[in-house]
């Protein structure tokens, strides 16, 4: 079990052995890169796997038995999927403004990978430990906000503008509760690097002692990856797809792949911050344990997605604002009151 | 020019006739194609209806992946002219067709959309939608049942899986 436990960590180990010194300059760029290609397959296989991992759940929901000529059961749906976006026209139409037009996929992917470097997938198992990594987590991620304006803005189509302004009402609002309900553990573990949080949950996971933050977290992270009942910004009713409108064939491809890179990110985070991370009974290695939790919660997700209907705008800004903020800002308050008591405990018992 | 080099050109012709470099890719594009139409969603009439029922969990079209009806023609692969095509909603119908990335195809749902229907006489009726849209596969009914849409789907599949036999069928030999 320890071997299978250390098994990636052990393998970088060997691939640095092979240098003369293990940690020159050329060892540090050789598993940088190794981790980067590893990093960027984990984010597209799972892109496309949960594309087709989404539809059979709502299938599910709605009993029936969803795609299923393609393969076993259909679980081969996602690669025709793949296969016919890619043979698709790319179509760049006349007056949008095609620098940005282009830039806006390419920059929200880039953004959405650059997420996945910091998350700690076992023990030692992290492409850049951070000392600030949920610090460079919340300053990354809000620029994904940028990039759906610069689509819906470049596209040059007043519906795709709307959906772009949807998006940085929506994310820059969702951002605050998000970021404050982090806090409370933030407080109890006196650190922003994501392995010594992780560390710190061996004894217990942070979601028994912060349940209220656990909750904001998870509403404020769907409605931060635009997911039902929050996708207002691509609302099929309203604005025709939001910001995605103009895109075609691979470019709209792309944006797809970031909505479920930012799923998985925004798992992994809640993994990390409230999951207890990569421990777990000891029959499994850790890493198998933080995966088997990251698609818990993307479970979670699809759950409430597929059970609720979409909100109307102004319904959700009341309640990032007038609900989530006041919520987050009084769990705040009590993390501090219970650090303050059980201080007090500490020097009168004696710990 | 002796026999024998003559007949390797007339190979060489008939390979690069058949394409014979790209056929690989080609079918591999087209095994993709067939197995994801994500139609765009446009209904004109009643045969929307029946269209929207065909999504159903009692029809399932979603069992041979094609339930992703698409809000933007710019992401949709296939067109379904459901429903009765007027002179009036006609444009809009052949700009929203000029919209799709190719390939595209177009189905011609009901017999309004095959030939006009009840309305083949009537000044505000196209007669036929295939006198703006180049259409693939024509389904009859009144409108058709989910079943026959399904049907209608399935042969359009065969369309692209066989091109040469589509080919034969429309062209002769």
């Amino acid at each position: 079990m320890d071997a299978l436990n250390n098994l990636f960590v052990n393998i970088a180990a060997a691939i640095r052995g092979l240098f003369a010194d293990s940690h020159s300059f050329s060892a540090d760029l050789t598993i940088n890169i190794i981790a980067f290609i590893i990093l960027f397959l984990i984010m597209v296989v799972a892109a496309l796997f949960l594309s087709l991992v989404e539809r059979k759940f709502a299938h599910w929901v709605s009993q029936r038995s969803g795609p299923n000529r393609l393969g076993p059961h259909g679980w081969f749906q996602f690669i025709a999927d793949a296969v016919k976006m890619l043979g698709k026209e790319d179509i760049t139409p006349a007056n949008v403004d095609k620098f940005f037009f282009k830039m806006a996929p390419m920059m929200l992917v880039g953004v959405t990978l650059m997420v996945f470097g910091v998350i700690p997938f076992g023990k030692g198992m992290v492409a850049i430990d951070l000392d600030l990594g949920i610090f460079y987590f919340f300053a990354i991620s809000s620029l994904s906000t940028l990039a759906m304006l610069m689509a819906g803005w470049a596209s040059n189509n007043k519906y795709s503008l709307l959906g772009g302004l949807r998006a940085v009402a929506q994310m820059i609002s969702y951002e605050i509760p998000l970021l404050f309900s982090l806090l409370g553990v933030i407080m109890i573990t006196q650190t922003f690097n994501l392995s010594a949080i992780i560390e710190a949950q061996e004894t217990i996971p942070f979601v028994f002692l912060q349940p209220l933050a656990f909750i904001i977290y998870l509403i404020a992270g769907i409605a931060e990856t635009n997911r039902a009942p929050f996708d207002q910004i691509q609302g099929e009713q309203e604005i025709v797809a939001g910001p995605f409108t103009e895109y075609s064939g691979l470019r709209w491809g792309l944006f797809m792949l970031a909505e479920y890179g930012n799923v998985v990110a925004t798992s992994a985070i809640a993994v990390t911050m409230f999951l207890g991370g990569w421990y777990g009974p000891g029959f499994l290695p850790g890493w198998l344990w933080f995966i088997l939790k990251i698609w818990l919660v993307i479970f979670l997700m699809m759950w409430i997605r597929w059970t609720f209907v979409r909100m109307r705008i102004d319904h959700l800004m009341h309640f990032a604002w007038k609900i989530l903020l006041p919520l987050a800002l009084v769990n705040i308050f009590l993390t501090g009151i219970g650090i303050y008591v059980y201080e007090l405990l500490i020097a009168r018992i004696g710990g | 020019m002796d026999v024998k080099k003559e007949k390797e050109l007339r190979d060489a012709e008939a390979m690069a006739e058949k394409n014979i470099l790209l056929t690989g890719i080609e079918k591999f594009l087209n095994w993709g194609r067939v197995h994801s139409f994500w139609p765009a969603s446009f209904g004109l009439a009643c045969c929307a209806i029946e269209m929207a029922s065909s999504g159903n969990p009692r029809y399932d079209l979603s069992r041979f992946g094609y339930e992703v009806f698409q809000a933007s023609p710019r992401q949709a692969d296939l067109m379904i002219v459901a429903g009765t095509l007027t002179r009036k909603m006609a444009p809009v119908a052949r700009r929203i067709y000029d919209q799709m990335p190719e390939p595209k195809w177009a189905i011609a749902m009901g017999n309004c959309a095959c030939s006009g229907g009840p309305f083949a006489d009537s000044y505000a009726v196209v007669p036929g939608a295939d006198s703006i849209i180049p259409i693939d596969v024509y389904i009859p009914g009144c409108p058709p049942r989910p079943e026959s849409l399904i049907f209608g789907m399935l042969q359009l599949k065969q369309k692209i899986q066989n091109p040469t036999k589509a080919r034969l069928i429309k062209y002769g030999k």
